[in-house]
């Protein structure tokens, strides 16, 4: 019987060092791979362009050589929305877990998916919007005061916001919002039309306005998620232990959610609500890069857009010309990946 | 202190928990009776309160009135007891889950199995094109064997809570992405035929629906019983248990069948209707105020959600009969919102 484990884990200070070195090179492989995959994104799709021309397009763009204007005008803007969202996705569902301690925690069970989502429905229902890029705002606006609601919901009473009672506010929230959805979508067939294709979540169609709108949101709300690493790792100690070090648990637990609700909002307001990523990213981060989230964040940051563009990639393969949303195929794809992941490793709790 | 006095102050205690969950199921099953009469008397066609009594005992009496017999008897009376049943199998199922996994976010509608059930039933409706029975077959199908793949999928050397949990967000993810791709191939009038399916309704109930739901209670709730006292050592978690002595694999498959059996079957009947199964636990937890596991209560909260819901969705609108989904969302969310914020502390959840 084994009694005695040995800890693997580096104690010395020269063993923690490496440690880094190598979650450091880690990163950078991560960034190359990124690189190479928003190339590729750029020389796939219904027309195939050969790497050198997407290349000698980037680098001496010629206004009057067709690849080069299909680069520059389709799938540019839509690879660098692939990139934004995936990372903000990423950032978010770990932030989220962090700030809740719930694995199950993601932008879709916190109620910003379904506030995002009432507020294209209504749009569309009531106001008549048909515009991608008018969804941008709605969405935005839906996101941001649905999180609100459930933070307020989730902080009333002596304890503040703890993680059960903002999981499940989330949910509840989640449950009213679609209640309202479900009843506009089945009595209102036009609706249902057209919001049945932004609900899958897709990166086709989107333009360089889209892409400037969400960025500056993006930027804001990343920052915001890294500089919370070191608040998550003390909330992962749970509320009581966080407290006594000296930190302010609900003030850590408001910052990290404010960064959550930008990034998914943001990302949902770009791309249509993606549930998958921010769920399973963070566990994959945290099976390569341990338990602490100065690591978890960045890895999440660049695994996210990888499995994102990835996935656009080979949806616009399989269907040429046509090709098959990235919300499906991220989930398709990904779903198989990580429940092998939960197999062969032993994924952290919580 | 004597041993003496904490002999009779841990009998008092004991007794007063006894009390606190005697006077919780009391005044669920009142509210319960109450929402039992309304749904008999309610309706478009008047009928004195005396009428539906005679007519409810008119198989023993003799006294019969053709059309009152057949309000009552053949629509009303199916109707109220299959938002009975499914209400109860939904709040048990949901509770089982969330006990077993130790999380609040646990409930079948949100790892998997309801995912199941309903991209079988959008599969045999858009693709297959089957109506009515077949679908109700289809969706029971479906929801078995996603359980059995996820718990499959989670078996390595046993099964650990986590690992199921995060399995079975990977088989919704995957399931909830089918849909999505046959809701943006298919025919609107399809996709419309789908969503009615899936936001769940008791506006088809038949006597035959609710024999077929009941004789699966019967079975079930007695293995429920018999199973359940294994819950104690699990609840401290898979390695304590095992140090206790409890067969843990094997109580836990037992229950995981039973809540499937419950979770599939009330599906089947009336469709994945919304959040029942997710709130029914909480909300009979908050109820009993941690004096107890609320496996009856849960099921009396269950049955009350789902017919107060199915009286609100029948009669709120004049002109609409909406279904019932839209309401549980919205009602058991609301419900849950109020106590959430009503009562001072949490933890007492999981």
């Amino acid at each position: 019987m084994l009694i005695w484990r040995p800890d693997h884990r580096p104690t010395s200070e020269g063993g923690r060092a490496r440690a880094a070195a190598r979650l450091a090179l880690g990163l950078l492989l991560l960034a190359l791979a990124l690189f190479a995959l928003a190339l590729i994104s750029l020389a796939t799709g219904a027309r195939a362009i050969p790497l050198e021309n997407v290349w000698a397009a980037l680098v001496a763009f010629d206004p009057n050589a067709t690849e080069h204007r299909i680069v520059w005008d389709l799938r540019l803007p839509r690879t660098i929305v692939g990139l934004m969202v995936g990372a903000a996705l990423g950032l978010a569902g770990a932030v989220l877990q962090g700030a809740t301690r719930n694995p199950l925690a993601d932008p879709s069970i916190l109620g910003i998916h379904a506030g995002a989502s009432l507020a294209v429905v209504l749009g569309v229902a009531l106001l008549g919007m048909t515009q991608l890029s008018s969804y941008v705002w709605l969405a935005f606006a839906g996101a941001g005061l649905s999180m609100l609601v459930v933070y307020s919901v989730a902080s009333v009473g002596r304890d503040g916001a703890t993680p059960v009672k903002l999981a499940l506010a989330g949910a509840a929230i989640t449950a009213v919002l679609y209640a309202i959805i479900n009843a506009i979508l089945l009595t209102s067939p036009r609706t249902l039309d057209e919001v049945r294709f932004w609900q899958v979540g897709s990166l086709s169609g989107r333009t360089v306005d889209i892409a400037l709108q969400v960025a500056p949101f993006l930027l804001i709300g990343a920052l915001l998620a890294l500089a919370t690493a070191r608040l998550l790792d003390g909330l992962s100690m749970g509320d009581d232990v966080a407290r006594a070090i000296g930190q302010r648990v609900g003030l850590s637990r408001g910052l990290a959610g404010l960064a959550a609700v930008v990034l998914a909002g943001a990302s949902t307001a770009a791309a249509g609500p993606i549930a998958f990523v921010g769920l399973t990213v963070p566990h994959v981060a945290r099976a390569i890069a341990g338990p602490s989230y100065r690591w978890i964040l960045p890895y999440s940051m660049l695994l996210a857009p990888i499995l994102l563009l990835g996935a656009d990639v080979i949806g616009r393969v399989i269907a040429t010309p046509g090709e098959v949303q990235v919300g499906i195929v991220t989930a398709f794809l990904g779903a198989p990946v990580f429940m092998a992941l939960v197999r062969r490793r032993k994924l952290a709790a919580l | 202190m004597s041993m003496a006095t904490y002999a009779g102050r841990i009998r008092t205690l004991r007794h007063a928990a006894a009390s606190r969950r005697r006077s919780t199921s009391l005044a669920l099953l009142t509210a319960l009776g109450a929402a039992f009469a309304l749904a008999l008397y309610l309706g478009d066609y008047p009928i004195p309160p005396l009428a539906v009594v005679q007519s409810l005992f008119s198989p023993l009496t003799g006294l019969t009135d053709r059309s009152v017999d057949f309000i009552v008897l053949q629509v009303r009376l199916p109707r109220a007891v299959l938002a009975l049943l499914s209400g109860a199998s939904f709040g048990l199922a949901g509770i089982i889950f969330q006990t077993l996994l130790r999380n609040p976010l646990a409930s079948p509608d949100i790892i998997g199995i309801a995912h199941g059930a309903s991209a079988a039933a959008v599969f045999c409706i858009i693709i297959l094109g089957w109506t009515a029975l077949a679908v109700s077959v289809g969706a029971f199908l479906g929801a078995i064997l996603t359980a059995l793949a996820i718990y499959l999928l989670a078996w390595r050397d046993g099964v650990t809570a986590f690992r199921v949990v995060l399995i079975g967000i990977g088989m919704a993810a995957m399931l909830a992405a089918a849909i999505s791709y046959l809701f943006t191939r298919a025919r609107l009038n399809e996709v419309q035929q789908a969503m009615a399916w899936l936001v769940g309704s008791l506006n088809a109930a038949r006597p035959e629906d609710c024999i077929v739901l009941g004789g699966a209670m019967l079975v079930l709730v007695p293995l429920l019983i018999g199973l359940v006292r294994g819950l104690d050592a699990m609840e401290l978690g898979d390695d304590t248990a095992r140090a206790l002595g409890a067969t843990v694999e094997r109580s836990r498959l037992g229950l995981m069948l039973v809540a499937v059996g419950f979770a599939a079957f009330a599906t089947a009947a009336v469709g994945p209707v919304g959040f029942v199964a997710f709130v029914s636990g909480p909300l009979a937890r908050y109820l009993l105020k941690g004096t107890g596991r609320g496996f009856p209560q849960a099921a009396l909260v269950g049955a009350l959600v789902m017919l107060v819901s199915d009286l609100i969705a029948q009669h709120m609108l004049p002109a609409v009969q909406l279904p019932v989904g839209v309401v549980t969302g919205a009602c058991g969310a609301l419900f849950l919102l109020w106590l959430l914020m009503s009562s001072g502390r949490s933890g007492r959840i999981n």
